[in-house]
C-alpha cells in the first residue's frame, strides 16, 4: 500500500519535520527531550494528522515540553496542577480530536493530585504522560511527592516521606490504561505512547525521566544509572498498527505472546519474560505494583488495560458534528419553545 | 379549646380594612415542607391578580432550624422587602417568641395548637388553629402527613383574608404539575382547614385580599431559572459547575432545561454538556478549556467559589479566552452567611486575579435582566475574547419574582472574530493569534479542529508574542499589555447602558417635556445596581410623595459607560445605594472619577436581608439633614 510513497513522508503525506516543535530549552540530557522525540516519532509513524491532536500541560519543566513537539497541533499550557480540567472542557469542543497531555510528578502528584484522580475517574479519552523525576526543576531541586524515602539532595537534606506511586494512584482512581516506562528505554516508550493514543479512554504513562541537573546521582531512584540497572520489563511489548499485516519476527510464535486489542483496531503484543503477567487482571496489577515498590524494582510495561469502559465524552451522546462547528440554528432553540416556557412560568 | 383565644374581647372592626397591601410572614422549621404551602399562597394571590413577591429567609441547614417566608401583596406593585409584617403565622415553637414580637401593632397572629405557649400582646388579633388534625383526618400516608399538615395554615389564612379557593387549586395544579393525587390530597386539607376556620374563628376585617387586575402580562419565576434559560437561548454548549448556595439552582436549571431544548431533533443527539466538577477550580478550568476550544462555556458559583477561581480568571483574561461566570452573591467574607444576600463581590471580582487584571462585569437588576444577560454575556465574552462575570445575588436568584415574559433574543448570536479554514486561506497577511489587525485591541482566533496548516497556536499564561511564542522580552510584554488595556477601554460600547429614571420623565412632569422646555435634573441623583432596584423604586415614590423628587441611574455593567459620568456630573449629590459594608461601587466610582468624588455619597448597608424602601428613605433623609447642618 505504501509503494508509491516517497520514503520521507508518512501515510498522510507529512514529513517528520511536520511533527516537530520549537527547539527545547530544557537541560542537555534531560529525559523529557527524549520523550518529546518519541511522541514525534509515534505520531509520525501512526500517520496522525497534527490537527487531529490537542496538546495540554500544566506548569513545570515537563509542561514546557508540548512546545517542543507537534507545532501544527493546537495546545494549551495551563495552570499548575489544573491541566486535567482544561483538557476536559476542551475535549468537548471537538470530541473527535485526541488530547495528548504531558505533566510532571509535582504537577500531578503534589499540586494536581485532585484533578489527576478525577480525570482518571471520568475516563477522559486522553494520553496522560507524567515525566517523573522526583524533583522540582524550575524552582531548583526541591523534593516532589514521588521522591523515594531516604533520597538525599544537596540543598534539601534527606526525604523522610514515603513516595506517591502514580501508577497505583491511577489504578485506585479507575484508570483504564496504566503503564510505566523509563526515558532511557526508547523503544518501549514509543510503543507505549502509540498504544496510549490508540486507547479510547484515559491512558496514564508514568515515565521515569531523569533530571540531570538536580536528581541524577547513581543511587537515586529517578536517575539514569539506577533506572538502567533496576528496570525490569514485565513483558516485551510491541505495538502493531491496524494497517499492518501480522509481520511478526521470530520472537512472536503462536502461543508465546498475549495479544491486547485496542479501540482503533491496533494491538499490543506482549511477550512473556520472567513471569506470567496478564495486564487485564486488575488485582494482579495492584500486586505487581506493590511488590515492585517493596522490592525497589523499576517495573515497566503495560501494567493494566481495560478497553470496556466508555470514555467521558461518549457518555454525553454528542452530535456527530463537533460542538464548536454547530450553526446558530442548532444551538439557539426556537421562538416557539420560549413561548411555551413562558406559558409554564407561574 | 375555644377559638380565638383571648380575642373575644378585642374589637375586631377598629380600623380601616387594608385591602391588598400588607405582608404575611410564615415561621416554620427548615425542611418541614412548608415551602409548598408558602408558594401556594403566593401563586394564589398572583392568580387573583394581586402583585406579590415572596422572600425566603432560610438557614444554612437541612432540617430543624427556624426559617421564614414573607409574602408581600402590593396593589401599587411594590415588590421589595418590607420591615413590617401585618400577618404572622407561627408554626415553629423555637421561633414563637420572635414571631410574636414581629407582628405590627393592629396585626394578626396565627399559630398552630402544637405550640403550647402563652401570648402576652393585646394590641393584635391572636388565633390558634389545629395544626395536625386536618392532615391526620386526610388520606395522607403517614410518611407525608407532616408535609401535608402545613396546608392547614393555607386553609385558615385563605378563609380569614379571602383567598379565592379556585386560585389555590390552580396554584397546587401548577406545583404538582397536574398530578391529581397530590393536588387533591393537599387541596382537601386546605378545604377542611378553611371550613374549620369559617365555623370556629370570628371573622376579621383588618386585612383582606380582593381580586384585581395587577398581574396580567406577568409571569412568576426566579433569577437563577431565568439565567439558565437565557444561557440556553444564548447557545451555551458547556456548563461546568460545583454545588454552592445560592447558585446551585442555576446549574440545576440548566441540567433540567438543556435536555428539553437542546437535542438535535433529527438525531436526538445533544448539542450541550453539563459537568458537575469536583470543585470550583475544576469547574472554571473546564470552562476555560471549553471557551478556548470555541464553545460557549459557563460556570455558576458564589463568593467562595469566585475566590477559588481567581487563578483561572487571570489565565482566561491573559490568554483572552471567552467564558461566562455567574456569581450569585451571598454574604462574605469567608463562608459568611451562606443563605443571606449581598452585593459584596463587586470589587474583588472586578479585579479578580493577580497582576494587572480587569474583568467585564454585568449587573442584572431584575429576573428579566437575568434572562437577557444570560444570552448577551456570551456575545460580549466572544466579541471581546475575555471572561464576563455576571453578578446576581441570592435575593434575585432564589426568590420568586413577578417578571415580564422572557423575550426572545432580538439579535443573532455574535461569535466574535473567529477564522476558519477558508478565512485563513483568503488571508493576505500571516495570521497571528494576538495580532492587533483592526486596531481595536481585539485579535482573531482560530479553534481546535481547524485543519488549515497555519491554524494551530499554543495558548499559554506565560509571556507571549503575537504568534503565541514564549517571550520574556520587555517590549513584547508591554506591547501586549497595552493592547489589552486598549481592548478594555473599548469595551463599554459592547456593554448594557445604565437604566435612567428621571423625575421629569414621570407622568407628573411629562407635560413640560411635550412643551419642549428643557427640564432640569433634580438636585439628588440616586445611583444603584442589581437587586436593590425594587426598594429604590419604592423609596423614590415615597420621597416624591414627600415632595423630594429624585433622578435615578441603575448601572448595569463595568467598566463604566460614558453615560455614568454624565449623570454624576449633572446631579449635585449622588447617593450610591448598595448592599455591602464598604460601599464598593461608591469606591469604584470615586476611583474612576476622582474629580467628582465630592458629589458622590455612600449609602451602604448589608445585614443579609434585601434592602427596604424604609431604610433608604430614612438614611437619605438623615444624610441630607446632616449635610444641611454642616
Amino acid at each position: 500500500m505504501s509503494t508509491n510513497r516517497p520514503s520521507n513522508v508518512n501515510g498522510v503525506g507529512l514529513s517528520k519535520n511536520d511533527y516537530r516543535g520549537a527547539n527545547s530549552t530544557l537541560c542537555a540530557g534531560c529525559g523529557h527531550n527524549s520523550i518529546a522525540n518519541q511522541i514525534i516519532a509515534a505520531c509520525y509513524e501512526m500517520d496522525l494528522a497534527p490537527e487531529t491532536v490537542l496538546k495540554f500541560s500544566g506548569i513545570g519543566c515537563s509542561s514546557k515540553s508540548p512546545t517542543y513537539f507537534l507545532s501544527r497541533s493546537f495546545g494549551f499550557n495551563s495552570l499548575h496542577g489544573r491541566m486535567p480540567s482544561v483538557a476536559t472542557g476542551a475535549a468537548f469542543g471537538n470530541h473527535h480530536l485526541k488530547p495528548l497531555a504531558v505533566s510532571g510528578d509535582g504537577d500531578t502528584a503534589n499540586i494536581g493530585m485532585g484533578q489527576f484522580k478525577h480525570v482518571m475517574r471520568r475516563n477522559l479519552n486522553m494520553m496522560y504522560l507524567v515525566e517523573n523525576n522526583g524533583v522540582y526543576g524550575l524552582t531548583k531541586g526541591q523534593f516532589s511527592a514521588t521522591a523515594e524515602e531516604g533520597l538525599t539532595l544537596k540543598s534539601q537534606g534527606r526525604n523522610p516521606l514515603k513516595p506517591v506511586d502514580i501508577c497505583q494512584e491511577a489504578m485506585v482512581s479507575g484508570a483504564t490504561f496504566v503503564a510505566r516506562s523509563f526515558a532511557g528505554d526508547a523503544k518501549q516508550v514509543k510503543d507505549l505512547i502509540k498504544a496510549a493514543i490508540s486507547h479510547k479512554g484515559i491512558a496514564v504513562l508514568d515515565i521515569v525521566s531523569p533530571c540531570v541537573t538536580f536528581n541524577d546521582n547513581a543511587d537515586a531512584h529517578h536517575s539514569y544509572a539506577w533506572s538502567k540497572e533496576h528496570e525490569t520489563p514485565i513483558h516485551d511489548l510491541t505495538y502493531v498498527p491496524l494497517r499492518d499485516e501480522i509481520l511478526l519476527d521470530n520472537g512472536f510464535e503462536e502461543g508465546t505472546y498475549q495479544e491486547v486489542a485496542l479501540h482503533d483496531g491496533s494491538r499490543v503484543l506482549l511477550k512473556k519474560l520472567e513471569r506470567d503477567y496478564d495486564p487485564t487482571h486488575r488485582w494482579a496489577a495492584f500486586q505487581a505494583l506493590e511488590e515492585a515498590a517493596n522490592d525497589n524494582i523499576l517495573l515497566t510495561g503495560l501494567i493494566y488495560v481495560d478497553s470496556s469502559r466508555p470514555s467521558f465524552t461518549e457518555l454525553y451522546n454528542l452530535t456527530e458534528t463537533p460542538l464548536n462547528r454547530l450553526p446558530e440554528a442548532q444551538i439557539r432553540p426556537s421562538r416557539e419553545s420560549l413561548a411555551r416556557i413562558n406559558d409554564l412560568m407561574f | 379549646m375555644t377559638f380565638p383565644l383571648q380575642e373575644k374581647t378585642a374589637p375586631l372592626v377598629d380600623q380601616e380594612t387594608n385591602v391588598n397591601d400588607f405582608s404575611i410572614t410564615v415561621g416554620t422549621k427548615n425542611g418541614s415542607g412548608s415551602q409548598t404551602s408558602n408558594l401556594t399562597i403566593l401563586r394564589a394571590l398572583f392568580k387573583m391578580g394581586i402583585p406579590v413577591s415572596g422572600k425566603n429567609v432560610f438557614p444554612s441547614n437541612i432540617q430543624g432550624l427556624p426559617t421564614w417566608y414573607t409574602i408581600r401583596a402590593s396593589k401599587e406593585g411594590f415588590l421589595a422587602r418590607r420591615e413590617v409584617q401585618e400577618i404572622v403565622i407561627a408554626m415553629n415553637p423555637d421561633s414563637f417568641a420572635k414571631d410574636l414580637a414581629t407582628v405590627s401593632p393592629g396585626g394578626i397572629f396565627l399559630y398552630g395548637d402544637h405550640i403550647r405557649l402563652g401570648v402576652d400582646r393585646d394590641d393584635i388579633l391572636v388565633y390558634q388553629f389545629p395544626a395536625n388534625k386536618f392532615a391526620r383526618e386526610s388520606e395522607a400516608p403517614s410518611n407525608l402527613r407532616d408535609y401535608v399538615a402545613n396546608m392547614a395554615y393555607v386553609g385558615v389564612l385563605a378563609e380569614m383574608i379571602g383567598i379565592d379557593m379556585d386560585a389555590i387549586y390552580a396554584a397546587l395544579d401548577f406545583h404538582f404539575k397536574g398530578k391529581k393525587k397530590p393536588i387533591d390530597l393537599n387541596y382537601g386539607v386546605i378545604q377542611a382547614a378553611a371550613t374549620w376556620a369559617r365555623e370556629n374563628i370570628e371573622p376579621q376585617n383588618r386585612y383582606k385580599v380582593e381580586p384585581m387586575n395587577g398581574t396580567e402580562g406577568w409571569i412568576m419565576t426566579d433569577g437563577n431559572t431565568a439565567a439558565a434559560l437565557g444561557a440556553i437561548y444564548g447557545g451555551v454548549h458547556l456548563v461546568a459547575w460545583y454545588p454552592i448556595t445560592p447558585a446551585s439552582s442555576l446549574g440545576e436549571s440548566l441540567a433540567e432545561y438543556l435536555p428539553q431544548l437542546r437535542k438535535d431533533p433529527e438525531t436526538g443527539k445533544n448539542t450541550f454538556a453539563v459537568i458537575q466538577a469536583e470543585d470550583e477550580l475544576a469547574a472554571i478550568g473546564m470552562t476555560v478549556g471549553a471557551g478556548w476550544s470555541g464553545l460557549r462555556a459557563l460556570t455558576s458559583t458564589s463568593g467562595p467559589g469566585i475566590s477559588l477561581m481567581t487563578e483561572f480568571a487571570g489565565l482566561a483574561y491573559y490568554s483572552e479566552t471567552p467564558i461566562v461566570v455567574w456569581d450569585v452573591q451571598r454574604m462574605g467574607p469567608a463562608t459568611g452567611l451562606p443563605t443571606r444576600t449581598s452585593q459584596g463581590d463587586l470589587m474583588s471580582t472586578y479585579f479578580l486575579g493577580h497582576g494587572d487584571t480587569r474583568h467585564i462585569i454585568l449587573l442584572p437588576g431584575s429576573v428579566n435582566e437575568c434572562f437577557e444577560f444570560g444570552w448577551r454575556a456570551f456575545d460580549i465574552a466572544e466579541q471581546l475574547q475575555t471572561p464576563v462575570f455576571v453578578l446576581s445575588d441570592l435575593d434575585l436568584g432564589m426568590n420568586t419574582w413577578m417578571a415580564r415574559p422572557f423575550q426572545y433574543p432580538d439579535e443573532p448570536l455574535n461569535r466574535g472574530k473567529v477564522y476558519w479554514e477558508e478565512d485563513l486561506q483568503n488571508l493576505t497577511h500571516r495570521w497571528g493569534r494576538y495580532l492587533n489587525v483592526d486596531g481595536d485591541g481585539i485579535p482573531y482566533r482560530t479553534l481546535p479542529g481547524n485543519t488549515h496548516p497555519n491554524a494551530a497556536w499554543f495558548a499559554r499564561g506565560t509571556g507571549h508574542d503575537e504568534f503565541t511564542r514564549y517571550t520574556e522580552d520587555a517590549g513584547d510584554w508591554v506591547r501586549n499589555m497595552e493592547r489589552l488595556a486598549k481592548k478594555f477601554a473599548n469595551a463599554p460600547q459592547y456593554l448594557p447602558e445604565p437604566v435612567f429614571d428621571l423625575a421629569y420623565d414621570s407622568s407628573k412632569n411629562g407635560s413640560e417635556r411635550k412643551n419642549g422646555s428643557q427640564p432640569k435634573p433634580t438636585r439628588i441623583g440616586i445611583v444603584s445596581f442589581g437587586s436593590t432596584d425594587p426598594a429604590i423604586e419604592e423609596a423614590r415614590a415615597r420621597l416624591a410623595q414627600q415632595g423630594l423628587e429624585t433622578d435615578s441611574m441603575r448601572i448595569r455593567a463595568l467598566p463604566f459607560r460614558p453615560e455614568v459620568r454624565e449623570f454624576l456630573e449633572t446631579h449635585e449629590i449622588n447617593y450610591l445605594i448598595e448592599m455591602n459594608h464598604d460601599g464598593q461601587m461608591h469606591r469604584l466610582l470615586r476611583m474612576e472619577y476622582p474629580e467628582l468624588a465630592g458629589q458622590i455619597a455612600s449609602l451602604a448597608w448589608n445585614d443579609g436581608l434585601p434592602l427596604t424602601a424604609r431604610w433608604i428613605t430614612e438614611h437619605l433623609h438623615a444624610n441630607l439633614h446632616a449635610q444641611e447642618e454642616n
